[in-house]
C-alpha cells in the first residue's frame, strides 16, 4: 500500500519546526515503526535526513516511543503504543499526520523526539519506599491480600510514556504521578511515606510546569497501559488528608 | 596463553562467601565519601549497584544512553525470576538451585560464583518485596511460586507477565532517591564509548552527550559496567533495538578478555520473521510449552498446500502430524530445554517443513490443551462434556485465564487468532552467556574495571535456565559487588580525586573523535542498518544454531569482507556535534563487527558441543550434542590484540562438588 506520511520535523529544541510531507510503500504485516524504518532507509539512501524518533523495545514495556499520530497519541487502537501498532490496520492511499508529544515540559529534541526528564523528577521527589539494601525483613512477614495486589500493579503497569500528558489540554501530569502514588500507597510497605510522597510528588509536578486536571479523562482514554483516572481520586485524597495532618513540606 | 587465577576463596564451598565476606577489606565511611565510582548502565544490575554503592556512602556517577534508567532492556523480561526460599515446601534448597544451574549450563561455569548466586538469591526477595515491588500473592496473601523449564522445584517468583517491568522500577526508584538525595549524579541520554586507563587502572571513560553531541571526560576511582549483553550482534534478536556491546568492546580493546563469547542462547519460541523490513523478534514465553504441541506436517505436499495458503494447519488431520519433540524426546516431550527444543525445530525446517512462506516456522497448537481443559470443566461444573462447543468455550477460557496476554501480543503482531488456529513460532537469539571476564570479585582483568549483569560472563556457563537472568543482574548489583569493590577500593584510600586533565583523558578523547570523524567522513552509499543486517545473517547462518569447522572460517572471511566494506561504502547522515541516531548505530554496529570475529574464532577452537554451542561434528549417534569434559572444561577468554589477531587464555574449571554427566531428555 502507498501512504502520503506528514511528518513533523524540527532540527534541535531551538529551531521551529514544520511538517514535511513524504511518501511511502508498505505492507500489511509491517508495524508502523518499520514502515518509519522504510521511510528512513529511503531517505539515507537519497543522502537525506531520516527523520529522528524514538524506541528500543518495540513490545510496548519500555516506554520509550512517543508520537502522535492523527491527532492521537500512540494512534488509533486502544491499549497499544506506537511500536504495537501494525499498518494492517490502514489501507492504501490513506494520509497520516505524525508529531511528537507536544507538552511545555516535555520539550523536543528533534524531529519526534521528546525530553521527558520531568517525569525522572517527579519520581525522584519521592517516588520511591525509603529502604536500603540489606535492611528488608523476610519477603513473608508482609502479606498483601490479593485484591490490594492487584490494585497496586494495575497502576504500577505505567509505562512512563507520557501520553497522558500528551492527550490532555492540560498538559497534566496527573495520570502518570497518581500511578505512582496508588502503585505504592495500595502496600502496606508504602504507607509509611505515602503522606510525605504526595506532597513532594505534587510540588514537583507543577514545579515542571505541568498543568492542572481539569476531569477531561483524555488521559486514561489514551494510556496504553489501562491507567484508571480513580488513582487520580485516590491521590487527591492522600494530598488533602496529608496537608491537613502535617504542614511539613 | 596464561592461567587465569579465578580468587576463589579457599574453605568447602558453602563457607566461602560468608568467609570472604567476614574478611575481605573494608572501606570506612568517612573514607568512602572520597572514592568516586563510575556505573555505566542502569539496567537491572547497574540500577541496583549504583543506588547500594551510594547507601553505602560512595561517590557514584551513573550512566546510561536511555533517556532515564526506566528504560533499560531489563524491563521486557516476563516470565519471572528465581530464589531458594523454599516457600513452597518441595524441597527446594540453596544447594538445589546451585545444582540445576550448574547442570544447565552444561558443566561450564565456575562452582564458587554459582553458589554464591544461590545464597544470596532469597535477600533479593525480601530486598524486592520491601521496596514495593507487587509480586503475585496467594490468597492468604504470601508470595506465590511457579515453575520454569527444566527443574523440579517451583521458586519462580513473578508479577504477572512483566516480573522485568517491576524490578526494574523497583531498581529505578532506589537509584532515583540516591539521586534526589544527592548521592548519585545521573548522566542520562550519555553513551560511553571508551575507557580510560590511568597507570594501567581503569580511572574514567569518555562518554558522548547524545544530545548535544559533546565528547565529555569523567573520571573516578574505578568504572563497573552493566551495559547488558551482545544478542544484537545477530541484528536480530528479542533484544531491545538499542542494546549493544560498545562499552564492553570498548574495555576489551582497553585489554580486558572476553570469555566464551560463542556461548549464546536461542529461545525456541519466538514470532517468525515475517519480512524483509523486520527490526526485531518478539518472544513467546517459555511457559507456554506447558500446554501447547509443536508439530510440523509429515508430507511436503502438505507443507507446499499451506505454503500456498489452499490448506489450513487446522484441516491437516492427526496422523499426518509430526509431533516431533514427542517422538524424539518422550520423556520430556514438549518440555525439552532451549536448546534441545530449539535445535529439532531448525532440523525440521532444513528438512523443508517449515509452515510459513520462508520456511522458517513450525506449529505451537493449543487445540488439544483447549479440549483437555474443557473437558475437565464441563465435569468439574456437572456439564456435558460431549457437547464440543461448550467444551471448546469453556476450554478457551482457561487458556485465556493463563495466557491471555502473551495471546493478545500474538495477535497484534501476527493478526491471526491463536484461540482458533495454531501459533507459528521460530527460534531467536535472546541472551548471551559470554561476557567480559571477571574473577570472585567481578573484576575484569583490567584493574578497577568491574563488570556485572549480563555483561560479565559468570553464572550461567554454555547455557542459561529460565528466571535466572534477572537473579544474576540483582545479585550482582544489590549484595555481591558492594561487597567485592571493596578488595580493590580499600587501596585506594590515600589517592586523591582523579583529574580529567592528565595526558590519559586528552588521548583518549582525541581517539574516540578520530573514530566518529573517520566513520562521518566515509560518505559511501550504504545505511548503517543494511551492514548490520547482513552482518546479523552471517552470524545466524555461520555461528548460530549449529557451526561446523568450514562455515566457521567461511563465516569469518565473509564478516572481514563486510567489516572491510563498511570502513569504505557506510554512509552517515548529519554531524558529530548534533542529536544524531545513525552515527550512534555507527560505532556500535563497528564493535560488533570485532565481536563477530572474536566470536566466530571462539566456537571454531571448541571442538565440542555444550549447551547453546553446537558443533556438528560433535554430536552422538542420535543427532545429541557430545561434550568432551576431558579437553575442555575451562573457560575460554580472548584477548584482542588488534585487527583481527586475537589470543587465548584459560581459566581451568574444578568441579569439586558435582559430578560431571551427561544431560538427556529422552
Ligand atoms: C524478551 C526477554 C525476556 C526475558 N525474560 C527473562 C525472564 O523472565 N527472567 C530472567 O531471569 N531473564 C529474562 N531475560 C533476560 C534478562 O532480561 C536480561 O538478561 C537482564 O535484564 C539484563 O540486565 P542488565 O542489567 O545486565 O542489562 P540491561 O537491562 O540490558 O541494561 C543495560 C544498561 O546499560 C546501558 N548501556 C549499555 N551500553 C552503554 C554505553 N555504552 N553507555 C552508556 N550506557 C550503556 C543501557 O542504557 C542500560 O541502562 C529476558 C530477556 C528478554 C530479551
Ligand atoms: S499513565 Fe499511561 S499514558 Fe501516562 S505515562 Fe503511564 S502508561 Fe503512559
Ligand atoms: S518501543 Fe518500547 S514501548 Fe514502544
Amino acid at each position: 500500500m502507498k501512504l502520503k506520511l506528514k511528518i513533523w520535523r524540527q532540527k534541535n529544541q531551538n529551531s521551529k519546526g514544520k511538517f514535511s510531507n513524504y511518501t511511502v510503500e508498505a505492507s500489511p504485516e509491517m508495524s508502523f515503526l518499520e514502515m518509519l524504518d522504510v521511510l528512513n532507509q529511503q531517505l539515507i539512501e537519497n543522502k537525506e535526513e531520516p527523520v529522528a524518533f524514538e524506541h528500543d523495545c518495540r513490545e510496548g514495556i519500555c516506554g520509550t516511543c512517543s508520537m502522535v499520530i492523527n491527532g492521537q497519541p500512540h494512534g488509533p487502537m486502544g491499549l497499544t503504543t506506537t511500536c504495537q501498532l501494525h499498518m494492517r490496520h490502514y489501507k492504501d492511499g490513506d494520509t497520516i499526520v505524525i508529531e511528537p508529544f507536544r507538552a511545555n515540559s516535555f520539550p523536543v529534541i528533534k524531529d519526534l523526539v521528546v525530553d521527558r526528564a520531568s517525569f525522572d523528577r517527579i519520581i525522584e521527589a519521592g517516588g520511591f519506599i525509603s529502604v536500603n539494601t540489606g535492611q528488608a525483613p523476610d519477603g513473608n512477614t508482609i502479606p498483601i491480600e490479593q485484591d490490594e495486589a492487584k490494585k497496586s500493579f494495575d497502576a504500577a503497569a505505567c509505562i512512563g510514556c507520557g501520553a497522558c500528558v500528551a492527550a490532555c489540554p492540560n498538559s497534566s501530569a496527573m495520570l502518570f504521578t497518581s500511578a505512582k502514588v496508588a502503585h505504592l500507597g495500595y502496600l502496606p510497605q508504602g504507607q509509611v511515606e505515602q503522606g510525605k510522597r504526595v506532597k513532594r510528588m505534587v510540588v514537583q509536578m507543577d514545579k515542571e510546569g505541568f498543568g492542572n486536571c481539569s476531569n477531561t479523562y483524555a488521559c486514561e482514554a489514551e494510556c496504553p497501559k489501562g491507567i484508571s483516572v480513580a488513582n487520580i481520586a485516590k491521590m487527591n485524597r492522600a494530598y488533602f488528608s496529608a496537608v491537613v495532618s502535617t504542614d511539613e513540606k | 596463553m596464561t592461567k587465569l587465577n579465578a580468587k576463589i576463596p579457599e574453605g568447602p564451598l558453602s563457607d566461602k562467601w560468608r568467609k570472604y565476606r567476614s574478611t575481605v577489606d573494608l572501606v570506612a565511611p568517612n573514607n568512602k565519601r572520597k572514592l568516586e565510582i563510575i556505573v555505566v548502565g542502569t539496567g537491572l544490575a547497574g540500577a541496583s549497584a549504583a543506588a547500594t554503592l551510594a547507601e553505602l556512602g560512595y561517590k557514584v556517577k551513573a550512566f546510561t544512553f536511555h533517556d532515564s534508567p526506566r528504560r533499560a532492556h531489563s524491563i521486557a523480561a516476563q516470565g519471572g525470576i528465581n530464589a531458594a526460599k523454599n516457600y513452597q515446601n518441595d524441597g527446594d534448597s540453596v544447594f538445589r538451585l546451585f545444582y540445576d544451574t550448574i547442570k544447565g549450563g552444561d558443566y561450564r561455569s565456575r562452582e564458587a560464583n554459582v553458589h554464591r548466586l544461590a545464597e544470596v538469591s532469597t535477600s533479593i526477595i525480601d530486598q524486592c518485596v520491601a521496596q514495593g515491588v507487587p509480586f503475585a500473592r496467594e490468597y492468604g496473601g504470601t508470595l506465590a511460586n511457579r515453575s520454569f523449564g527444566g527443574v523440579q522445584v517451583s521458586r519462580t517468583f513473578y508479577a504477572r507477565g512483566q516480573t522485568g517491568q517491576q524490578l526494574l522500577i523497583g531498581a529505578y526508584q532506589a537509584l532515583s532517591r540516591q539521586v534526589s538525595l544527592g548521592n548519585v549524579k545521573m548522566y542520562n541520554r550519555h553513551e560511553m564509548l571508551d575507557l580510560v586507563k590511568v597507570d594501567g587502572k581503569a580511572r574514567g571513560i569518555i562518554a558522548r552527550n547524545l544530545v548535544t553531541g559533546e565528547l565529555e571526560r569523567h573520571a573516578a576511582h574505578c568504572v563497573v559496567l552493566g551495559t547488558g549483553g551482545y544478542g544484537n550482534v545477530y541484528y536480530l534478536s528479542t533484544n531491545a533495538m538499542n542494546s549493544n556491546v560498545t562499552a564492553a568492546w570498548r574495555a576489551v580493546r582497553r585489554g580486558a578478555y572476553m570469555a566464551n563469547p560463542c556461548f549464546c542462547q536461542i529461545h525456541p519460541t519466538c514470532i517468525p520473521v515475517s519480512g524483509s523490513y523486520q527490526s526485531k523478534l518478539t518472544l513467546m514465553s517459555e511457559s507456554l510449552r506447558n500446554d501447547g504441541r509443536v508439530w510440523v506436517p509429515k508430507s511436503k505436499e502438505d507443507v507446499k498446500a499451506i505454503r500456498e495458503g489452499s490448506k489450513k494447519p487446522t484441516e491437516i488431520p492427526e496422523e499426518d502430524r509430526d509431533y516431533y519433540l514427542e517422538r524424539k524426546y518422550p520423556a520430556f516431550g514438549n518440555l525439552v530445554p532451549r536448546d534441545v527444543a530449539s535445535r529439532a525445530a531448525k532440523e525440521v525446517c532444513d528438512e523443508g517443513r517449515g509452515v510459513n512462506k520462508s520456511g522458517l516456522a513450525v506449529y505451537l497448537d493449543f487445540h488439544d490443551a483447549i479440549i483437555r481443559y474443557g473437558k475437565a470443566e464441563a465435569n468439574a461444573n456437572g456439564l456435558d462434556p460431549n457437547d464440543a462447543a461448550l467444551v471448546k468455550k469453556l476450554g478457551t477460557k482457561v487458556i485465556e485465564a493463563k495466557y491471555g496476554n502473551l495471546f493478545e501480543i500474538y495477535e497484534k503482531i501476527k493478526g491471526d487468532d491463536p484461540y482458533k488456529t495454531p501459533m507459528t513460532i521460530y527460534p531467536a537469539i535472546h541472551y548471551t552467556m559470554g561476557g567480559l571476564w571477571v574473577d570472585y570479585n567481578l573484576e575484569t582483568t583490567v584493574p578497577g574495571l568491574f563488570a556485572i549483569g549480563e555483561a560479565n560472563f559468570s553464572d550461567h556457563g554454555a547455557n542459561r535456565l529460565g528466571a535466572s537472568a534477572l537473579m544474576q543482574g540483582l545479585a550482582d548489583g544489590y549484595f555481591v559487588l558492594p561487597y567485592t569493590i571493596g578488595s580493590f577500593l580499600s587501596k585506594e584510600i590515600k589517592t586523591p580525586p582523579i583529574s580529567t586533565d592528565l595526558d590519559e583523558f586528552a588521548r583518549t578523547e582525541s581517539e574516540v573523535r578520530e573514530r566518529l570523524t573517520g566513520l562521518l567522513k566515509v560518505q559511501g552509499d550504504k545505511s548503517v542498518e543494511s551492514f548490520h543486517r547482513e552482518l546479523g545473517l552471517i552470524l545466524w547462518d555461520y555461528c548460530g544454531m549449529s557451526r561446523n569447522a568450514e562455515g566457521l572460517k567461511k563465516g569469518r572471511e565473509l564478516l572481514q569482507k563486510l567489516k572491510k566494506e563498511y570502513y569504505e561504502n557506510v554512509f552517515i547522515p548529519g554531524t558529530m556535534d548534533e542529536y544524531n541516531p545513525e552515527l550512534e548505530k555507527a560505532t556500535r554496529v563497528a564493535d560488533f563487527f570485532e565481536l563477530g570475529e572474536m566470536m566466530m574464532v571462539d566456537a571454531l577452537h571448541r571442538n565440542e558441543s555444550c549447551g547453546g554451542h553446537f558443533r556438528e561434528e560433535y554430536q552422538t549417534e542420535d543427532g545429541e550434542a557430545l561434550r568432551d569434559d576431558e579437553n575442555y572444561t575451562y573457560v575460554s577468554t580472548w584477548e584482542w590484540k588488534g585487527d583481527g589477531e586475537i589470543t587465548e587464555h584459560r581459566e581451568p574449571l574444578v568441579f569439586e562438588n558435582v559430578e560431571l554427566k551427561t544431560r538427556s531428555y529422552k
